[in-house]
């Protein structure tokens, strides 16, 4: 086995005994990015200087005996994250020579644990997608099959993960984009709760549903990131000041699932899902039962209306976290534009690409004069009722269990120009984002597509608020 | 509902986006369709629904209203991602 193959336990257990180095775990890393990545397009950008820097501090820490579970650790960093001294593009045209003049909070909490950052990874721009295609440095291929999407935003970060660039990544998730593309490349990603991990330092997207969390090879290791990037925020008045807890201990220490009650949502299995989804589904929850786990079926009658009311409040609240880019303090600017009005609109339209610009415009529209109430107002109202499905079924059992997309991943410019089509992907995922919940997705096996190729699938278990050693737990016993 | 040309150039215009002809008339399908989509909302009953703009948890969150000193190199990292004049953010003439 190759270093760089490594899940983050493993590393540990060999770094702490001395039989490996940081050094030669980044080497290895940095080696199957110069290969694979060729292919793979997972990384927008790769700092290896910095990187073996950080590895040989890391090495001094661990031979003066510090412990911790992410020192000398390798990772790669999605590129809508503020890394200081690095470029930070968030996939766009708009800011492709923005360097972050500081680090976001979960990259300062990652270098005072010793871990190691490779460098940024591609995602739709402004992580505006669910398959990467919308970057505008090129779409990311999907290692399990090149001729497939990642899935999205995150789909650098879980195509990385996938093709062993690193023994973890950081993504961020607003209506599925950790758990898509985690579904998609046959890796777990987790969804904290809103507000369990501080937003500073992350580039705006939907300021109400923003999240940033792990992409793993293993539920533990998903824990153990968790572990060091959450908690209150002083920079993010969002950020829940509840105690965060030992959640790699709670798997750890996990014998069975006795008197749990797992909930079966019967509206996330349409009659659209793939049939393959539906027996890789019930297949997890046999293993939920046979670690003691009960079954039972629950309705939450509103899921049908997540991705309309999503696919409001995103644009709306995209209309207006993207005014930020003006062409002024920075970002492109068209100086040769006559007066203030040209010079917006001059920047602008030349620096985001189209889907940027959809959600801007949709938003706007939505927000405009005499829509308001029609759909912004609506669209809370009914996020309101999605909410109160969740609460309803959170009464009745303890965590719910759904597929995480209804299909395996696409090829590669198969949708690219039906935005609708695209939006229905987020049709398991947005409930959860939307009421603030911990969602975790992880591999439930693989199922063919309509020309027989063979692609992996996730299971996603939705937990109720602050719930996540919990939904860990229980995602264990799924691997 | 159809979205007029008249409404694209109007939300354009709100959105600070100069759009191509072709891009206006892409754009007007993509949003049609999805905007029909969205519609079947109008179908819920929403009466006495308090609506949700945010799910922290947490209810008016204040801090002092005070500058909290930061890293002067930082700063000066920040400001230089833009055009300066004297130390300033040069901005075109409003007026």
């Amino acid at each position: 086995m190759q270093l760089n193959e490594l899940t983050i336990k493993q590393a540990r257990a060999k770094l702490d005994s001395g039989a490996i180095s940081a050094l030669e775990l980044t080497e290895a890393c940095l080696e199957r990015i110069a290969r694979a990545d060729k292919d793979v397009h997972a990384c927008l950008l790769v700092c290896a200087d910095e990187a073996r820097a950080a590895a040989q501090e890391a090495d001094r820490r661990i031979q003066s005996g510090e412990k911790g579970s992410l020192l000398g650790i390798p990772y790669l960093c999605k590129d809508n994250i503020m890394v200081k001294g690095l470029a930070t593009t968030a996939a766009s045209r708009i800011i492709q020579d923005y360097v972050a003049p500081y680090d976001a909070t979960v990259i300062k909490r990652l270098k005072r644990a010793g871990a190691v950052l490779l460098g940024k990874t591609n995602l739709d721009e402004f992580a505006h997608g669910v398959s990467t295609e919308n970057s505008a440095y090129g779409p990311t291929r999907n290692p399990q099959n090149l001729s497939y999407v990642p899935g999205g935003s995150s789909g650098g970060s879980a195509a990385a993960v996938a093709a062993q660039m690193c023994l973890f990544a950081i993504g961020s998730d607003t209506g599925g984009s950790i758990r898509f593309p985690a579904s998609f490349c046959g890796v777990c990603g987790l969804k904290p709760s809103y507000g369990r991990v501080s937003r500073f330092g992350l580039l705006s997207m939907t300021s109400s549903t923003d999240v940033i969390g792990p992409l793993t090879k293993t539920v533990e290791d998903g824990a153990l990131v968790l572990e060091a990037i959450a908690g209150k925020d002083r920079h993010d008045a969002t950020t829940a000041p509840e105690k965060t807890e030992d959640y790699a201990l709670g798997i750890a220490e996990l014998k069975n699932l006795n008197g749990l009650i797992i909930g079966w949502p019967k509206e996330y299995f349409i009659k659209e899902l793939d049939s393959q989804v539906v027996a890789r589904m019930k297949e997890a929850a046999e293993r939920l039962r046979a670690a003691g786990a009960q079954l039972k079926e629950v309705s939450l009658p509103y899921t049908k209306y997540g991705v309309p009311v999503y696919y409001i409040i995103t644009p709306s609240e995209i209309s207006s976290n993207l005014a930020r880019f003006d062409g002024i303090g920075w970002g492109l600017a068209k100086n040769e534009a006559g007066d203030l009005q040209e010079f917006y609109k001059s920047s602008r339209s030349a620096g985001f690409g189209p889907e940027a610009k959809r959600r801007i415009m949709l938003g706007t529209y939505a927000l405009s004069a005499g829509y308001y109430d029609a759909y912004y107002k609506k669209a809370q109202a009914v996020r309101t009722l999605i909410i109160r499905d969740f609460a309803e079924a959170f009464k009745k059992v303890d965590l719910l269990l759904t597929p995480t997309a209804p299909h395996p991943a696409f090829k590669i410019g198969e949708h690219i120009d039906d935005p609708l089509t695209m939006y229905l992907e987020d049709i398991f995922m947005s409930g959860a984002s939307l009421a603030g919940l911990p969602a975790i997705s992880v591999p439930a096996g693989s199922v063919e597509n309509k020309s027989g190729t063979p692609l992996p699938v996730g299971a996603q278990l939705i937990g109720p608020r602050l719930a996540e050693a919990l939904v860990l737990k229980a995602a264990k016993v799924l691997e | 509902m159809a979205i007029t040309k008249e409404e694209i150039e109007h939300i354009a215009e709100l959105s600070r986006l100069e759009l191509t002809a072709e891009e206006k008339e892409k754009f007007a399908g993509q949003l049609d369709s999805v905007l029909e989509y969205i519609s079947q909302l109008n179908g819920v009953d929403t009466r006495n629904v308090e609506p949700t703009a945010q799910v922290s948890g947490l209810v008016d969150v204040w801090r002092e209203d005070k500058a909290l000193p930061w890293d002067r190199d930082e700063v000066n990292d920040a400001l230089r991602q833009g055009e300066l004049e004297d130390g300033q953010i040069k901005v075109k003439r409003v007026l």
